[in-house]
């Protein structure tokens, strides 16, 4: 049978799907032990109960300045930014996509300007950032919204703009008004899009938080990662950059849920 | 009988490239109009510029002997051969939509009792189309023939003055194209509605319409093709009652067209 054909059932798949995974962690477990019976301290590849040993303590023991539990603070913190930065960027994309999707004359007034901002990289404009808004929390999401928002919008106008000519002009023939098309037309076909761009943007949105987080913050995951990288801490790095890998699939996972939840006309006809 | 709708001198130019060329044409209420004709003759330009999807370049449109202004509006329905309904509402809200953009222009939506209403209205008219069973499924849940009986249904509870309909069952089946047949029919006369359809299927343009429209080039150029547009060159009044003896037409290019098909 050819490899085009050979569709997998559903035991099968999460069997494969598993399998690179097991043997990864194999692999790494392996090369761990052989460095310990070595090296009995060593950091650079740290067992699994060595890690678990460093995240309790860090779950357990209060940070000295502020009294919280470092691994708590930490994730709140980092979640927060996140939260509120793709928050941001959703709401900027939904509004500015529908305007630039829908309308000719906002399309081309501000679709050279979104253009020219979404090829700036973001990272570039993080030192303006802290000089004019400081190093506190509103430079690390305006970080964020600049990384990510752009791409959302052209997307979501991209998208808006490709609804088919002929379900525009049947709205008018129904009726309908500019506004009238923005509301009933094209948000509710954006959303499920937008759902979908959301989660797509995760990844960057991770990428712009570690980095603000690395260059200037006093709590957070990626504060966390790059604060004990000076004491070769694998066994503190490693469960956080995990962790914040299952964050990360998590978000995805409710994105997708939400979707297929909210809006089953968009997931093919079996409703 | 007074015309309904009057095209004068319309012609439709792309660049240097002329589709329609000096069409002048008088449609009459209550009549059933099939648009005919060869594959880029133009017959998908002459319903955009009635529909008022594109502004002809030169010439003038009246319905009721006032301008039509160059955007679509509710006084011209439209039925497309795909993509006039939305995937996004059932096909109860699909029609209901017509009466909330009219009622409501800010929310663009209807509650309580005046939402009761609307929703019976579009209801009878989705039994009269034939999808009285059909209110709650979306269309992406429907067939082919089902969701251009919804996008009749959303075109008629407007009530336009003209029902456009550009290759409305050309994608649909032979066995559920009769009955959409039947259903235009029967939905023409009920409503008496005055339609315009574009068509490349002789036979149905033949059997459904009161006149037969032929759009093509009179002249052609060998080294310029694009510089002559399309015109009617055939305009065929059926006589409901006895429309079989028509007999065969030689045009000045030699080219024959048989009317009783």
């Amino acid at each position: 049978m050819r490899w085009v054909n050979r569709h997998m059932r559903r035991q099968d798949r999460l069997f494969l799907g598993g399998l690179p995974i097991a043997l990864l962690l194999l692999l790494y477990l392996f090369m761990a032990m052989q460095r310990h019976s070595i090296n009995p301290a060593d950091k650079i590849l740290p067992l699994p109960g060595g890690m678990a040993q460093s995240l309790g303590a860090l779950m357990a023991q209060p940070d000295p300045l502020s009294g919280k539990l470092i691994f708590v603070a930490d994730t709140m913190a980092s979640l927060e930014r996140l939260g509120i930065g793709i928050g941001i960027s959703t709401l900027i994309a939904l509004f500015a996509g529908l305007a630039l999707g829908v309308l000719p004359p906002v399309r081309a007034a501000f679709g050279p300007l979104v253009t020219g901002i979404a090829v700036i990289p973001p990272i570039a404009l993080l030192p303006i950032l802290f000089i004019a808004l400081g190093l506190g929390e509103t430079a690390k999401i305006a970080l964020i919204v600049l990384g990510i928002a752009p791409a959302m919008l052209r997307d979501l106008a991209g998208h808006v703009a490709a609804l088919p000519r002929e379900q525009i002009i049947k709205a008018q023939t129904l009726g309908a008004g500019s506004w009238q098309i923005m509301i009933r037309v094209a948000l509710p076909q954006a959303m499920p899009r937008l759902l979908q761009v959301v989660r797509l943007s995760l990844g960057p949105a991770w990428v712009f938080l570690i980095s603000a987080e690395a260059i200037a913050s006093d709590v957070g995951l990626g504060y966390r990662i790059f604060l004990v990288r000076r004491y070769l801490a694998m066994d503190v790095i490693i469960p956080y950059v995990v962790w914040i890998a299952l964050l990360a699939i998590l978000m995805d996972a409710a994105l997708a849920l939400m979707s297929r939840r909210l809006f089953p006309w968009a997931h093919g006809a079996s409703h | 009988m007074s015309a309904l709708l009057s095209l004068r001198g319309v012609w439709v130019e792309y660049g240097d490239k002329v589709v329609l060329e000096k069409v002048d044409l008088d449609v009459e209420a209550g009549s059933f109009v099939s648009i005919v004709g060869p594959s880029g003759a133009g017959k998908s330009s002459f319903l955009r510029v009635i529909l008022g999807q594109e502004v002809p370049t030169r010439g003038s449109i009246l319905l009721d002997g006032v301008p039509l202004a160059p955007e679509c509006g509710p006084d011209r329905g439209v039925v497309f051969q795909r993509y006039s309904v939305f995937p996004h509402l059932t096909a109860l809200r699909n029609v209901v939509f017509g009466l909330e953009c009219e009622k409501a222009p800010l929310a663009a939506r209807l509650f309580g009792s005046a939402r009761r209403a609307a929703e019976e209205e579009a209801a009878a008219m989705l039994k009269a189309v034939g999808l009285g069973d059909s209110l709650h499924l979306y269309p992406a849940q429907m067939s082919g023939g089902m969701q251009q009986r919804l996008a009749i249904a959303q075109a008629l509870l407007k009530r336009p003055r003209i029902l456009l309909l550009d290759e409305p069952f050309g994608a649909l089946d032979p066995g559920i194209r009769a009955d959409m047949h039947a259903l235009i029919r029967q939905l023409w006369s009920d409503y008496a509605l005055t339609i315009i359809m574009v068509t490349h299927d002789i036979r149905e343009a033949f059997s459904l319409g009161t006149r037969v429209l032929a759009l093509d080039k009179r002249r052609h150029d060998p080294h310029a093709p694009h510089r002559y547009g399309a015109t009617a060159v055939y305009d065929l009044q059926l006589d409901r009652k006895d429309r079989k003896p028509l007999g065969i037409t030689v045009d000045n290019k030699g080219n024959k067209l048989e009317a009783a098909l």
